[in-house]
């Protein structure tokens, strides 16, 4: 369940409100520690044990190694801070977003004015 | 006195950095953007010639968690670092400040009942960084000094636009009260419309961008009003952060010319470019709006 305010308005949102922040502490704060290029290390070396370390639980766990980012956005993870992960393991903007749409990466990007701009 | 020159609405899409730093401003689906620049750039160093740029922006996970997350932060400090937002540092010089500036701002914003966070460690991160050396020579060093002003506009609850738009006008209050001859800019970052999650990702309205590029020069209170949620909807969840542009609108006179304006939208954020001359306040037209 998505535990934001479901009634922003906002069409196939997770708009970052007050109950998301709250539920995707976890998952921010160890985005956050990523900004460190030696946690970078620590964390491409043993992901799973870095991730133990900030509290994250079973679902937030798995969602992180299943790089389910529409997962993770439900679960309170911020994009911005969703990011650095994604710049952990290869998987850039487009390839998040691609995925939440449900898409390719190349399906995506056929989508686009001129996707020569990345 | 200190005042106010010059005001400017930029993207600050971290894309950009990334193109400006492998050198792609002749490649075909850059050009447009990078060629944008060109000419307000120009009249910066030539025609405005500012001290001071100080810049509207928001963090993105890089210098705030949310264990403390202030509505309103300003920079206090002599130099900031570049900050590594997960890709490592952008091989840029670190920014100048003016410690003094920033101090007589916070003092003159809060007796004006803004109440800022201030900080005199801050890194800075693309929010402050994509604009700056398109609109600034940074070789060997930078030919501007900047105050930082950042803005939640990640986390709900938000300041309103009308919010950002009054603290525009007491930072206009704030840099005439600074007893330096100091001729300031205004930056106002962020946007235009995208949306960077969920299914709704790369959603963009360029309808909605050119009516606010109209209206933040002729209209701006009628952008202030519109709430959060409009603003969502009409421009995606993550564009709110043109907000930020109503500051810069609010600190400038009821008399100013627009300069440049531009607009390209090529993957997933509407790039606009907008600048205008603050001619002063028209005698006998009073204080702005």
């Amino acid at each position: 369940m998505s535990p934001g305010r479901a009634d922003w308005g906002v069409p196939d949102s997770h708009i970052f409100d007050g109950p998301r922040s709250r539920s995707g502490y976890r998952i921010n704060k160890m985005c956050i520690s990523l900004t460190k290029a030696a946690n970078r290390e620590a964390f491409k070396a043993d992901e799973e044990g870095y991730v133990v370390k900030y509290g994250l639980n079973d679902e937030e766990r798995r969602a992180v190694r299943e790089r389910n980012w529409l997962r993770l956005t439900e679960l309170g993870g911020n994009v911005y801070f969703l990011m650095k992960i994604g710049a952990c393991v290869g998987h850039g903007l487009y390839r998040l977003g691609a995925q939440q749409r449900g898409e390719t990466l190349d399906e995506f990007l056929a989508t686009r004015n001129d996707k020569g701009a990345t | 006195m200190a005042r106010i020159v010059a005001g400017i609405g930029t993207s600050h899409v971290p894309s950009i950095g990334r193109a400006f730093d492998q050198r792609k401003q002749q490649d075909p689906a850059w050009k447009p953007l990078f060629d944008a620049y060109i000419a307000p750039k120009s009249w910066l160093a030539e025609t405005v010639k500012p001290d001071v740029a100080i810049v509207i922006y928001n963090d993105h996970g890089t210098e705030f968690l949310f264990d403390k997350y202030p509505t309103f932060a300003l920079g206090a400090a002599d130099a900031y670092p570049v900050a590594d937002e997960g890709f490592g540092a952008r091989p840029l010089p670190r920014i100048k400040g003016d410690a003094d500036f920033s101090w007589h701002l916070a003092e003159a914003l809060v007796a004006d009942e803004f109440d800022l966070t201030i900080c005199q460690e801050m890194a800075l991160d693309h929010g402050l960084l994509v604009p700056l050396p398109l609109l600034w020579s940074h070789a060997p060093d930078w030919d501007i000094t900047v105050v930082p002003l950042e803005v939640n506009v990640v986390q709900h609850p938000l300041p309103t636009g009308v919010r950002c738009y009054k603290l525009g006008q007491a930072l206009r209050r704030a840099v005439e009260s600074y007893p330096k001859d100091l001729r300031v800019v205004v930056v106002g970052t962020g946007g235009m419309s995208h949306q960077l999650h969920g299914k709704r990702f790369g959603y963009m309205n360029a309808d909605f961008d050119r009516k606010w590029l109209d209206c933040i020069e002729s209209d701006p209170l009628a952008l202030a009003a519109m709430s959060h949620q409009e603003l969502m909807r009409e421009a995606g969840a993550e564009a709110v952060e043109l907000i930020m542009w109503l500051i810069m609108r609010g600190s400038l006179s009821n008399n100013i010319r627009r300069v440049h304006r531009s607009y390209y939208a090529p993957m997933t954020t509407g790039m606009g470019l907008v600048t205008f001359d603050d001619l002063g306040d028209k005698a006998g037209a009073g204080a702005a709006e």
